[in-house]
């Protein structure tokens, strides 16, 4: 170690180096175990058998995708706080956190910089579902674009589920529970507006209130982007979700 | 310019009072022997002096940067080692130096990588899962991943807790080294790595900083350490 110690030298802005190596540690973090291609196989395995078991998919005889998207909320309710269970409940298990605080970056880069690796890598499990895409294309004609539309939609649904997971995470050591939290938390926002649990209000509540439970929930803010509109108070709802999630985890984080 | 520098420092948990007052300034070329019981606030205060924590009151900075106003340029010339040395495990030795020099946007970071492995004995264990080292090797890791930098100010906590008599000798020879470009602060609870590694010694209880002094005097103190840490720590 031959450099002076005044010099410190960095090669690049110190924010931003901090930032682009928190992505790429998270995002291949992922990877490093068997867990991740168990969980890309899981949601591909549970997408197709809902979309075609319970959905009827091909008996439908449509050549789009919304019967295929119709259940995502359900598998981001599950998947995405199993993917994001491990963000800063690892860290603490690990003793790694005060590692990581006690470098140069804040707690906002370090917190974007796992979620966005989070978030790609449930656009990974997104994109291992494509086949079904090329499959519809082939036996129809879809519109293209209703379905990126859908898968638009998607992904910005399980960036909300990942921003509850990514709360629930910063509050305990534990990725279990972590895991169960972040679950229960995406499981209300599926129920709400969603089959038998939307019939309990109907009738018992004003038409204007059930619509307001509605508008709260997954499934209903997904339902445009299924259709091929790309509906903007969604895409804010289900963003405001992820950024509010991010937002409380870092301030979380940051209490010590 | 003191290189750390602790300012009255004051941290409670509730009704605990962990540090109270503490001040004290390290100059390059000094290696502190950070000297207290369990439970007496030294790791409180590394935690405080490295920006983990935030003090309830006074302030601590590095290289003259106030850890709590400029926490990023503080960092940028600290090196801190956490007790227990934690450590991604699921990464080998050489891909977590290698992130710490991404995170710290250094200049060359494979040749960094490089250099430190070798500083810190650690060449013959690059490819291996930090989870699959022994306890000596993963201290040397924690140790590696703080001087990866070249930083002017060190702080290591207890950075030869556990280690065999070998490995304490080689961490020390390793602080040695670069002792006379760094501010070094070391705690510890081995007594002997005073006479042999430091060049001050502080001692904490309760909080409260007991003594602040040169080594000489404090082996002067009397011929039996243990007795006079007894004694300053009562």
């Amino acid at each position: 170690m031959s450099t002076p110690a005044e010099a410190t030298p960095s090669a690049r802005p110190a924010g931003r180096a901090a930032f682009v190596a928190i992505v790429r540690r998270e995002f291949a973090g992922y990877f490093r175990t068997p867990l991740a291609y168990v969980f890309l196989a899981v949601f591909n395995a549970f997408a197709m058998s809902l979309a075609f078991f319970v959905g009827n998919l091909y008996e439908a005889g449509v050549a789009n995708l919304d019967r295929f998207f119709l259940y995502h909320p359900w598998l981001w309710a599950f998947l995405a706080p199993a993917a994001g269970a491990r963000l800063w409940a690892e860290e603490r298990r690990q003793g790694t956190l005060e590692l990581l605080l006690t470098w140069p970056v804040t707690v906002w880069q370090a917190a974007l910089g796992k979620f966005l690796a989070a978030w790609l890598f449930l656009a990974c499990a997104l994109l291992v579902t494509l086949p079904i895409a090329f499959t519809v294309g082939y036996l129809g004609s879809p519109d293209w674009g209703v379905i990126a539309s859908g898968y638009v939609g998607s992904l910005l649904c399980a960036g909300a589920c990942l921003g509850l997971a990514a709360l629930a995470s910063a509050v305990t050591r534990s990725q279990v529970i972590a895991f169960v939290t972040g679950f229960l938390a995406c499981f209300l926002l599926v129920l709400l507006g969603y089959g038998v649990f939307d019939g309990l209000l109907v009738g018992a509540l004003p038409d204007e209130t059930v619509d307001a439970v509605r508008r709260l929930g997954l499934w209903r803010n997904l339902e445009p982007f299924t259709l091929g509109i790309f509906d903007v108070p969604a895409a804010v709802y289900f963003l405001s979700l992820a950024f509010a999630g991010l937002g409380l985890s870092t301030l979380v984080v940051d209490r010590r | 310019m003191a290189l750390i520098e602790a300012r009255n420092l004051r941290k409670t948990y509730g009704a605990l009072r962990a540090v109270h007052d503490v001040s004290f300034a390290v100059e390059r070329g000094e290696v502190v022997a950070f000297l207290g019981p369990n439970g007496a606030g030294k790791t409180t205060t590394m935690k405080l002096l490295s920006g983990y924590l935030r003090a309830d009151a006074g302030a601590a900075s590095i290289a003259g940067h106030d850890v709590a106003a400029a926490p990023i340029e503080a960092k940028r010339h600290l090196g801190y080692s956490p007790e227990g040395a934690p450590a991604y495990g699921e990464m080998t030795v050489r891909e977590f130096l290698r992130f710490a020099a991404d995170l710290r946007g250094l200049a060359e970071p494979a040749e960094r990588v490089r250099a430190t492995l070798e500083l810190c004995r650690l060449t013959d264990v690059a490819a291996q899962n930090i989870d699959t080292l022994s306890k000596g090797y993963r201290m040397r890791v924690g140790f590696a991943q703080a001087v990866i930098h070249d930083p002017a100010a060190l702080i290591l906590d207890e950075p030869t807790d556990g280690l065999d008599p070998n490995q304490k000798h080689e961490v020390r020879r390793i602080l040695k080294e670069m002792a006379s470009r760094k501010a070094v602060i070391v705690s510890t609870h081995l007594l002997e790595e005073v006479g042999e590694l430091c060049t001050r010694v502080i001692v904490i209880a309760k909080g409260e900083l007991r003594c602040d002094e040169p080594r000489d005097r404090f082996l002067a103190r009397g011929p039996d350490l243990n007795q006079v840490f007894r004694a300053l720590t009562a």
